[in-house]
């Protein structure tokens, strides 16, 4: 603590203001206090909503199972704090220590947090997007809206990606008793995130649900009536589909808009932010009074080759928020890094999938347990020649043992037996990924411990 | 104190009363081998990853044979359930088996498939529990193990089965005889023993077998007809399959769930001020149970682990083959895990405790202890005015797997209503 006081009189009575009242806004006011911090706290949110959880959106409520408008986050504490919800952040002074609002105000802060997430990528030809039918999933009116034209019994619904939210939605869709067609301009769903050999199992799963499943495909024209409402997509083949529901599923855009020209590093691909989430500015420089967390932060992880990572994990916002929190009124000798092996998880045709570490990087996949053929399995990716990641389905409960693996840079492919190992799988294969990365090569990372308070990495020469 | 006496002081009779002490020395090496011994795993830490290591195997037929020589001086349990006749239970085996048979009888007990039935059977229990606390009647001392402890989950598990009221009593006394055998008592003959405990199982194996057969023709909604009708992607058990679970259900689930209620009741007469809150707050019992799990588990170890691998642990390496213990109990209590952890704490926060296991082989039987332990400690709490202990510590059962008290005397003022 220095000497002077000054983080103490922060702690005591500052002003911390958070930009993005959702899942890591609200975690990282929580840490705030559970820290001790009992300055003045505000959540400024552009929903009107208290912060809910969206996992649940693409999930139970499409089957509802839950309804929209009941997916309120459970708090873990009260934060007697400020609330500004249904009012966007607009502006950022960061001279003045200032945060401008939409309805006029400005909020002065000694700390800044930014966790202002992303935004479902919308169809690109505007008019097509407004059509009656064509949707996005990433809010809770999203979903309702979807919710209830699904109820409705369309025709046929179309979802254009296969990522994972595509993919869920065409899951509930298929539960539903839908018809769907799914459009997925890669080799197989999941690509991107798992690869081609585990898309592979996920496309066969897919069709035996009665997915139309179109791989290496495109739409490219959402076809309306006269009424405006959508009937038909066009895909690049030639082919149509008709349709009355189409769901884009391209990914997401970060909400970074509203820095623009604050001199903040914002842009299209986040927030750039050091491991301890305080976020750089447009120079490159550090900030020591801002800092960034979430779906919108972008962090170099030591394990991943001080690759700077933008995830749009559940528990990354969760783990980020925390230790941005505890960063924002710590010292830096008493600062903690955002050291957590990113995981995901993700369920779809009956299916609990999940993933650690960061499986795009994988070159080789080894099935280390279990079996593609019977969809339950646990794949391992390798990356120069240790375990960079590994994904279940329906084995989760072996996950923790690989995160140590990646964790201490095991090396790949392992050489120990491990109990259900199939004679067929003793060799890796390449992992299938469109675009492989060739990050640099480093001097191994590891991490240690499990606390946050001794978690440690440790540098090892480049293995031969 | 020399490590191999510091093993055999734990399976030590003399120290079943607080076997707490010994852990903590334990702990000071974190896998502890003594020559010719187990590997002794103290360390919260270590037996998670332990829990989790695909490495690691439940399977006695992995055991090297030197290992398995030693193997049966792991506490009765094992060797008593073996001797029933039956194939191993999804408990002594690994996947793809394991994972089969698990699911299978997962299916018609708990979620995803059957999230209601445990939950549904709230009504019943605190029915069960009521009619075990009327029958104290004008006592006002009683050994608790013996008039409520034991009987309350064999009555459960036969409701849950859907045994015929009128067999109850039956199924009661076979039950208590397989159970008193898991515990030797050093002073009765063994070989006499031995003779009644098998034809207890033999009687309860024929008579779940024609049950079984019963309910494949005419299913009832009870487990045993969920179990022998089973239909899944992973098709039906079979008959031998249906009895080995039913079996299981029957032994691990009384055994541990009478200890989980009386190491409760001991720990709350133990710690007043708790046992007041309990009276004035019933949903307490939510947090307590999880810390008694914690504090005071049922299963103290896990002596049935093998390696598949040479592995590395804590800096000690284990050959493939080798006997490991994981000590829960000691894990439970690891003070860098949880702080302040001799402190029985129903409020203590993350309380991610060891007392069911962890991993693939965590306790199937988890939702039902846990309601059951809530239930009966709540009502206790609630009806017993004036409670206290007859004596402490109360007589241990041998056992040093599943520890508990053999008897719990306690005296009260009276019952309320
Ligand atoms: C349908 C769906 C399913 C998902 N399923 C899974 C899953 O199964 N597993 C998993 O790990 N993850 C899943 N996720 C991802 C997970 O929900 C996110 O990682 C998480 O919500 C990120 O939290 P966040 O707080 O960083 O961002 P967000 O939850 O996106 O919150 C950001 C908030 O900031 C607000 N905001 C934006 N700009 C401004 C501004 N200028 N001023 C004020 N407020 C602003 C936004 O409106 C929003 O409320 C899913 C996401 C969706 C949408």
């Amino acid at each position: 603590m220095p000497a002077d006081g000054t983080l103490e009189r922060l702690r005591r009575e500052g002003r911390i203001v958070i930009v993005g009242a959702s899942l890591a806004g609200l975690r990282a006011a929580e840490t705030l206090r559970v820290e001790g911090f009992t300055g003045s706290l505000t959540l400024i949110g552009d929903e009107p909503a208290e912060p809910y959880d969206r996992p649940p959106l693409s999930k139970q409520v499409l089957l509802g199972k839950a309804a929209a408008d009941r997916t309120t986050l459970p708090r873990r504490r009260e934060i007697d704090a400020t609330w500004r919800l249904g009012v966007a952040a607009t502006g950022l002074d960061m001279a003045a220590r200032t945060v401008r609002l939409a309805d006029g105000d400005e909020v002065e802060y000694d700390r800044l947090l930014i966790t202002t997430g992303v935004r479902a990528r919308p169809w690109p030809h505007e008019l097509e997007a407004e059509l009656d039918g064509v949707f996005v999933l990433r809010d809770r009116d999203d979903a309702a809206r979807l919710y209830a034209r699904l109820r409705a019994g369309p025709r046929r619904v179309v979802v254009i990606g296969a990522g994972f939210t595509g993919s869920e939605i065409a899951s509930a869709c298929r539960e539903r008793g839908l018809p769907v067609t799914v459009v997925e301009r890669g080799a197989a769903p999941l690509v991107g995130a798992l690869g081609a050999v585990v898309g592979e199992v996920a496309a066969a799963l897919q069709r035996e649900h009665g997915v139309d499943l179109r791989c290496g495909a495109m739409v490219t024209r959402l076809e309306g009536d006269s009424a405006g409402r959508l009937c038909r997509a066009h895909l690049a083949d030639g082919e149509t589909v008709d349709t009355d529901v189409a769901v884009v599923a391209l990914g997401a855009t970060r909400n970074t808009e509203w820095l623009a020209g604050s001199g903040l590093g914002a842009g299209p691909r986040g927030i750039a932010c050091d491991a301890g989430c305080r976020a750089f500015d447009a120079s490159g420089i550090v900030t020591d009074d801002i800092f960034a967390a979430g779906d919108v932060a972008r962090s170099p992880h030591p394990l991943f080759g001080y690759q700077f990572l933008s995830l749009e994990h559940w528990g990354n916002a969760v783990a980020q928020a925390e230790i941005a929190a505890h960063n924002m009124i710590h010292a830096s000798a008493d600062r903690r890094p955002h050291l957590n092996v990113p995981a995901f998880w993700s369920s779809q045709f009956g299916v609990n999938i999940k993933s650690v570490g960061v499986p795009p990087m994988g070159e080789q996949l080894l099935i280390a347990q279990g079996a593609l053929a019977e969809r339950r399995f646990t794949g391992v990716y390798g990356y120069q020649g240790r375990v960079i990641a590994a994904v279940t389905f329906d084995q989760t409960k072996w996950l923790d043992f690989y995160q140590r693996q990646i964790e201490s840079a095991a090396p790949f492919p392992p050489a120990f037996t491990t109990v259900d190992r199939r004679a067929e799988n003793l060799h890796p294969v390449p992992a299938g990924f469109p675009d492989p990365s060739q990050p640099t090569h480093g001097p191994t990372v590891t991490v240690s411990g499990y606390s946050p308070t001794d978690r440690r990495i440790t540098f090892t020469p480049a293995r031969v | 104190m020399t490590h191999g006496t510091l093993l055999r002081q734990i399976t030590d009779y003399a120290n079943r009363a607080d076997p707490y002490p010994l852990y903590a020395e334990l702990r000071k090496t974190p896998v502890l081998h003594e020559e010719d011994g187990p590997y002794v795993v103290s360390t919260y830490w270590e037996i998670r990853g332990l829990l989790h290591d695909p490495r690691i195997s439940s399977d006695a037929r992995n055991l090297s044979p030197a290992a398995a020589r030693l193997s049966p001086e792991v506490a009765g349990a094992t060797e008593e359930e073996e001797g029933s006749g039956l194939p191993p239970s999804f408990l002594r085996l690994d996947p793809p088996e394991h994972d089969r048979l698990r699911r299978m009888a997962m299916t018609p007990f708990g979620p995803p498939h059957t999230p209601r039935r445990i939950h549904e059977m709230r009504g019943e229990l605190t029915r069960i529990v009521a009619d075990l606390i009327d029958g104290f009647g004008d006592r006002t001392r009683i050994d608790l193990v013996d008039s409520f402890s034991y009987p309350f989950p064999v009555t459960v598990i036969c409701r849950l089965l859907g045994i015929p009221r009128e067999d109850e009593t039956r199924f009661h006394t076979w039950a208590d005889t397989i159970a008193a055998s898991l515990d030797p008592d050093p002073s009765a003959d063994p070989v006499e023993r031995r003779r009644v405990a098998q034809g207890a199982r033999t009687e309860l194996g024929m008579y779940l077998s024609g049950l079984i057969e019963e309910r494949r023709r005419t299913p009832g909604d009870d487990l045993l007809s969920a179990l022998a009708a089973g239909h899944g992607p992973d098709g039906q058990m079979s008959h031998l399959e249906v009895l080995t679970t039913a079996a299981l259900l029957l032994i691990a689930g009384h055994e541990t769930t009478v200890n989980l209620i009386t190491n409760g009741m001991l720990t709350l007469l133990r710690n007043p001020p708790v046992l007041q809150r309990l009276r004035d707050e019933p949903g307490l019992a939510v947090p307590l149970v999880e810390e008694l799990l914690r504090f005071e588990p049922p299963v103290q170890l896990l002596p049935q682990r093998t390696t598949l691998a040479d592995i590395e642990i804590a800096g000690t390496t284990v050959p493939k083959g080798a006997s490991l213990w994981l000590i829960l109990a000691s894990g439970n209590r690891d003070p860098r895990r949880f702080a302040d952890p001799d402190r029985f704490d129903p409020d203590r926060p993350d309380i991610q405790h060891l007392g069911f296991g962890s991993g693939i082989h965590s306790c199937f039987g988890a939702p039902l202890a846990r309601l059951e332990a809530q239930i009966a400690l709540a009502e206790l709490a609630r009806r017993l005015e004036g409670p206290h202990l007859v004596e402490d510590p109360p007589p241990y059962r041998r056992n040093a797997v599943l520890r508990g008290p053999r008897h719990l005397n306690i005296a009260f003022d009276r019952l309320v209503g």
